[in-house]
This record gives structure tokens, C-alpha cells and sequence, in this order.
């Protein structure tokens, strides 16, 4: 018998990787799965015959172990977000991985989206460009707590200290500017594995971490369970059977905080009051559930409750109720956002309409500047705009609470997802800097 | 003070019960895909814990090939009345014998692209708006792309190059009339995940993914059960060799592993230590590079 209990207890991070076309983002990722044994020897023939048959020769191309479909191989370009697992030791990873190029803003915004890390990789030969800008924005934008900067290809400069140092130095005023939170700079080759998983004897002057040695110990967000608790109700559970015929749960997952057994609760928008009797995960009872667990909560009293609705603690901060939202929002469809015009919002297990009142400005978000006299919102774009919706939100800002501080625009006609958007208070007292 | 970490499965089973139930809520007719394999296996004992203690709110659908192992059916089963769920049974047999699906001919045989059809057929005859899949993102390459919550076209198809947006945990599931939708709630669980989760969960599983003596027989390196369902050359000879089902499917595309292991943590054991994946003994796979983005657009699994 094999020992297993500590597989059993691992935690779980996940990152997002940026980086512009070739700057080798897709070689990085097969460099991890690699190095951690993480390819098994199928993957690896296939990518074998797959490189010598695109031209490659013998040399084995990595990216292609993480460019999935077919259009991607023979463009050599990454289309989607695409999604990676590995798992050493000490943690299990997801990697949502990227496309760099500019068409596929709205791709990294989804990659960013749930990211604990955000690793931007930057060409050592090329330094900062508008793109790295644009990732860098994007880590901001959606309050990534910590950001990795790979500079990658340091092979192709000999391995230069100034030509990092360089970098670094220009990089460190940009993410001073941007506000980001916490930023780590790594000389790397993805190509040959330096500081990747190994410290590289190439990069004698860089005295820090491996790559692979600071995904394994860096904080996995904690911080969500001491905010003030959100618990949205998705889902009624009422058994109708004779055994649990009383049995009313309201169904959710901890969206913010903790919650015990005998808390004063308080439920959004009708402000009743109650209290908890039961939390139920499967068929076991738990005296305290935290974020992100997806419970079942039992109240003392026959409240009217549906889905949409928050539920608080009594004694904390509770949400702001209002139909008045101001926001930033990402565009992500071919169509332009159409001012005065209606659409259908989700926030948390909400469901509701909007009309969006007003598009304040947009952010070019290479110079990081606004843009007051061109108000067209059009893929790819960020704008601070500001909504009105049929029903009011129970929200926080985005700076608050990822989960009650976003929400997504669906288009009325195609359905579609169309814009995501970042809760905001008031501009100036985010960390935003636009 | 509490300790408040979760670890790795219990923040995957979490997410996976979280999408469960924006199913149960967004559509009005959902189903959950039970293949009996120990993903479907593993998506059944999450959606009964999801909604424990009311009953689970959509049926199994198992798309049958006619060329399962016995001990599939079996278990299946025995699961569905042990979580008290309902099972509608879609038959590619049926869909052969009415012309709806071709049989493939010759050696290498399989009615694993004919279950596409019995598929689309099945969700449309029971009038189903969201079809819960066990596919993980790990499997295979063109699944790394997809959503939880993938939205089909009118023909059941998919258009990887044009799917919608998914951010932080909301999940759009609005449709046209005649659309549908594929949601895969263990997206993130690897294939170790799953055999971690069945350990701790304490979950049993059909006899076949232990070791157990059969007739084999070996092609092209993958090692075959030795059953009508595969039609053998007469230089494929007949073996008994001590073996284990690493993914369980049809018969005719199923590969079997050399194995010794007779316990969950024997086969955890050794899948840390293989070195190919488990579709590696999938025959379907092999057809070409692009063979599982192929099928996907059609509208398979």
C-alpha cells in the first residue's frame, strides 16, 4: 500500500500566463508540465511527430503540447483560453493560458478572471512593449494579488544582468503607476528550462526563486474568507418527501466570509431578519463553512426567500441595494456597446435587465489614458459606464469582493456575453488609476 | 480561531456542485450523461450530494452501444437505485437498425462516432436543454479549450472559435429555441483528482478498474478484451493476462493496462508513476491529431 494522504491534501492555485505573440508563453507552459513530469510519453510523441511535420526538425516544440486545435498548429498562434493542469508535490496548478494577441483582450480578461497569479512574460530582446502595457492594465483591472514578470528568452541576450536589470527597472515604474499589488521579477529561458524548475547556473547574479519554487509558496487567497460574509441563494432545496418533509435549504456557495451555526443573519433586498440553525454539505452537517464551499443553509424562520437574494451577517458590513450601478466594463463582442440601450444582466445568482445610462470614458489602455471625445465602446475597449437596472444588485466594488463586485452584460437578441464588468464606488477610491 | 484552507478536492467538488445547481436553475430540462465510467460515476455522487436531501433533479441518460462490458450495466444499475435516480436509456443498436447510423465495417470497428447520433437523437426526443457531461479539460487537448457552460448550435454542434466568454462564476446558459447547452462541472479535475475524490469519498467502483484475469488480445500496442464485440485477425492470439480498465467505454475502443493493482491506492500508486495518459489506450483518439476536436464539432460527448 502506497501513502496517500498527502496527495489528498494539497492546495489548489491558479494562474494566468499573458505574453505577446513569441514570446514564447505556450513553450513556458510545456516547460512546466515538462519539468514536473507532467507530460506523459503519448503527449510527448504526438507533439514529436507534430513538430517534425510543421517544419521543426527534431527539435521538440513545446507549444504545441498547449495549442489544441487545429487552426492554432497550423497558424502557430493561440486562439483560446486554454486550460492546463499540473500538480507537484506541493500544490495542484490550473494555468489559464492567454493569447497575447490584440484581438484576444477579452480572452485574457476571462483567463484573469479567477487568477490567484498572473504571470506576464516579457522578450528579453524586445523589453517592455504596448502589449506588456496592456497585460500589466488587465492584471490591474481585475486585482490579480500577485504578478509574476518572466523575463523570458534570456538565452538570446547571454544571459545579460543590465539587459534584465534594464527591464526590471522600467517594468517597476509602470506597476507603480498601475497600482499592482505584488510584483516578482524572474530571468527565465523557456526553451532550455533556466530558472524555470531549476536555478540556472547562467543567472549567477540572480539570487531568487525558481519559477516553478515560487508558484509552490506563494499565499493561495485567503483573504476572501475574513470579508464581510456573502452568501447568494442559488438554489431552494425542499426534499417533498415524507422523511424531510419540513426541510427547507437554500443552496449556495460562500461568496465572501464565513458563516456558523447560530448566526444572525439578515437576507437582501427584503432586509428579514433570522437566524442560521443548519449549514448541510451532502448529507453531513458542518458548524462553520467558509468561502468558497457550496453549502446549504437552514434558517429558523419561514422566510420568503428565492434565488438572487444575498444573505449576511447581521453584525457586518452589508452590501450596497441599489439599481444605480457604476462600473467598468471590458467589452467582449464584435457588436459596439449601445448606450441607452437595454440588456440583460448577471450578478452572482441574480438575473436582471439593465439600460446603460451613461458611458463616461474610455481607457487607452496602451497609454493608460482616458478617452473623453470617442465613446464608442467596441470590442476589447474598457470604459467606466453606468448602469440602471429593473431590479436593484445587493453588490460590493470589485476591490471589495471579486464575486459580488462583478457582473456580466448578455445581449437581449443573441444572448450572447458581451461585456464583463468590474463594480466600482467611486473611481478615485479604487486603486484603479485611471 | 478557525483554519479556514480547503483543500484541492473539496475546492474542486465545491465548483463542480456550485455548476450543478446553476443547472437545475438555468434550464428547464436538464440531464446528466452516465457513461459508467468513474468520471460519470463521480459526476453522479456530486449532483446527489448537490441536492441532498431532495432527490436529484434530472435524469441519467446512458447512451448504450450495445457493446458494453456486463459489469457497466450492472453497476449502473445498482446506482441508480441506490441514489434513487431516474435512467433513460438511448440505444445505438436501435439507431442502426432504423438507418439513423451506419455500422462501421472491418477490424477496427467501433460504434463510438455512432453514439453522436443516438445522442443528439435521445436529447431531442426527450426535449433535454442541457446535457451534464464528465469530460475533463485534461483529457485531451481540444477539451482544454472548452466551457463549463458550452453552448450548442441548433445541429448540436460546437464552435470552438466562437464561444462565449465564461468570467469569475457566472455562467450564461441563455439560449435560442432548438439550442442547447453541454455543461461539464469536473472541467478541472484531472484524472488523478477524480481517483483522489472516489479514495475519500470512499466511493465503489465496477470490478473492472481493479485487476482482475481476462482474455486479451494485443493491437497495434493497445491490449483489447477478447469479446465478440471485436472482430480479431486470425494472427491476434488470445491471451489471459492480469489486467485493469484505466477509462471504461465501449468495448471496442476501450484499451486495457498490464496491472497488479487490487486497491484505490494501488492504482493511485500507479497512475502517478504511468507515463502515458489514459486516452492512450483509447483507439478512437488515434484516428488523427485533430480526431477528438472532429467529433466535438459533430456533437459528441
Amino acid at each position: 500500500m502506497k501513502d496517500t494522504t498527502g496527495y489528498l491534501d494539497m492546495e489548489l492555485l491558479r494562474f494566468s500566463t499573458a505574453g505577446s505573440v513569441d514570446d514564447g508563453k505556450s513553450t513556458l507552459i510545456g516547460r512546466l508540465l515538462y519539468d514536473s513530469k507532467s507530460i506523459f510519453e503519448d503527449q510527448l510523441q504526438a507533439v514529436k511527430e507534430a513538430s517534425k511535420r510543421l517544419g521543426g526538425g527534431e527539435e521538440v516544440n513545446l507549444a504545441l503540447l498547449t495549442d489544441g486545435l487545429r487552426a492554432e498548429r497550423e497558424q502557430g498562434i493561440t486562439i483560446d483560453v486554454a486550460y492546463r493542469y499540473f500538480a507537484t508535490p506541493k500544490r495542484k496548478f490550473i494555468i489559464a493560458d492567454t493569447p497575447g494577441h490584440i484581438e484576444y483582450t477579452r480572452n485574457m480578461v476571462t483567463g484573469a478572471s479567477t487568477a490567484d497569479v498572473a504571470i506576464i512574460l516579457i522578450d528579453a530582446r524586445n523589453g517592455i512593449i504596448e502589449q506588456s502595457k496592456r497585460h500589466s492594465y488587465i492584471a490591474s483591472l481585475l486585482q490579480i494579488p500577485n504578478v509574476i514578470v518572466a523575463v523570458n528568452k534570456m538565452d538570446l541576450v547571454d544571459f545579460s544582468e543590465t539587459v534584465y536589470n534594464d527591464i526590471k527597472k522600467e517594468y517597476e515604474e509602470i506597476a507603480a503607476v498601475l497600482k499592482l499589488k505584488n510584483v516578482i521579477f524572474i530571468p527565465i529561458s523557456a526553451r532550455d528550462g533556466d530558472n524555470v524548475v531549476d536555478a540556472s547556473k547562467k543567472t549567477p547574479w540572480y539570487q531568487g526563486e525558481t519559477l516553478l519554487h515560487l508558484l509552490e509558496t506563494l499565499p493561495v487567497r485567503k483573504d476572501e474568507t475574513k470579508l464581510p460574509s456573502r452568501f447568494p441563494v442559488q438554489y431552494i432545496i425542499r426534499p417533498h418527501s415524507d422523511e424531510f418533509h419540513d426541510y427547507r435549504g437554500y443552496a449556495g456557495r460562500i461568496s465572501g466570509g464565513s458563516f456558523k451555526v447560530g448566526d444572525e443573519v439578515v437576507i437582501l433586498p427584503s432586509k428579514t431578519e433570522s437566524k442560521i440553525t443548519a449549514i448541510d454539505e451532502g448529507n453531513k452537517s458542518l458548524d462553520e463553512a467558509f468561502t468558497p464551499q457550496s453549502v446549504t443553509i437552514r434558517l429558523a424562520d419561514n422566510v420568503d426567500i428565492s434565488r438572487g437574494d444575498i444573505i449576511v451577517r447581521k453584525s457586518e458590513t452589508r452590501p450596497t441595494v441599489s439599481a444605480n450601478v457604476s462600473l467598468l466594463v471590458c467589452w467582449l463582442n464584435h457588436r459596439p456597446l449601445n448606450e441607452g440601450g437595454k440588456y440583460i444582466i448577471r450578478h452572482a445568482t441574480e438575473e436582471t435587465r439593465a439600460i446603460i445610462k451613461d458611458v463616461h470614458f474610455k481607457v487607452n489602455i496602451n497609454t493608460l489614458e482616458n478617452i473623453l471625445d470617442d465613446k464608442t465602446v467596441k470590442m476589447n475597449d474598457i470604459a467606466h459606464i453606468s448602469i440602471k437596472t429593473l431590479k436593484p444588485l445587493k453588490y460590493d466594488s470589485y476591490g471589495e469582493n471579486r464575486i459580488t463586485g462583478s457582473l456580466v452584460l448578455i445581449d437581449e437578441n443573441t444572448f450572447e456575453t458581451v461585456g464583463a464588468g468590474m463594480i466600482v464606488h467611486n473611481l478615485e477610491d479604487e486603486t484603479y488609476t485611471i | 480561531m478557525s483554519n479556514y484552507k480547503l483543500t484541492h478536492l473539496k475546492e474542486l467538488e465545491s465548483e463542480s456542485i456550485f455548476i450543478m445547481r446553476e443547472v437545475a436553475a438555468q434550464f428547464e430540462k436538464p440531464a446528466l450523461l452516465f457513461s459508467g465510467g468513474k468520471d460519470s460515476i463521480v459526476m453522479a455522487y456530486l449532483a446527489y450530494k448537490a441536492f441532498y436531501p431532495a432527490a436529484i433533479p434530472f435524469p441519467f441518460v446512458h447512451i448504450d452501444t450495445g457493446h458494453n462490458f456486463e459489469e457497466t450495466i450492472t453497476y449502473r444499475d445498482e446506482l441508480v437505485k441506490l441514489l434513487g435516480a431516474e435512467l433513460i436509456v438511448g440505444s445505438v443498436e436501435e439507431s442502426i437498425e432504423t438507418g439513423r447510423a451506419v455500422e462501421e465495417k472491418g477490424f477496427s470497428a467501433s460504434r463510438n462516432k455512432l453514439q453522436t447520433v443516438t445522442l443528439l437523437d435521445t436529447l431531442e426526443k426527450y426535449k433535454f436543454d442541457a446535457a451534464l457531461g464528465g469530460a475533463r479539460r485534461d483529457e485531451e487537448k481540444a477539451r482544454a479549450k472548452e466551457r463549463f457552460f458550452s453552448h450548442r448550435d441548433e445541429f448540436g454542434q460546437w464552435d470552438p472559435k466562437n464561444q462565449r466568454p465564461e468570467l469569475w462564476n457566472i455562467f450564461n446558459g441563455k439560449k435560442q429555441l432548438g439550442e442547447h447547452f453541454r455543461v461539464f462541472p469536473i472541467s478541472n479535475w484531472t484524472e488523478m483528482d477524480i481517483w483522489q475524490y472516489i479514495l475519500q469519498e470512499n466511493i465503489p467502483l465496477p470490478s473492472l478498474y481493479y485487476t482482475h484475469e481476462r482474455e486479451v488480445f494485443e493491437r497495434d500496442g493497445i491490449i483489447y478484451a477478447a469479446l465478440d464485440a471485436i472482430p480479431r485477425r486470425e494472427s491476434e492470439k488470445v491471451e489471459v493476462k492480469r489486467v485493469r480498465c484505466r477509462t471504461i467505454g465501449d468495448i471496442t475502443c476501450t484499451g486495457l493496462t498490464l496491472s497488479s493493482a487490487d486497491s484505490l491506492e494501488d492504482i493511485i500508486g500507479e497512475i502517478a508513476s504511468s507515463r502515458v495518459t489514459e486516452r492512450g489506450g483509447r483507439s478512437d483518439d488515434k484516428r488523427s491529431e485533430a480526431a477528438m476536436e472532429d467529433r466535438k464539432k459533430a456533437g459528441y460527448f
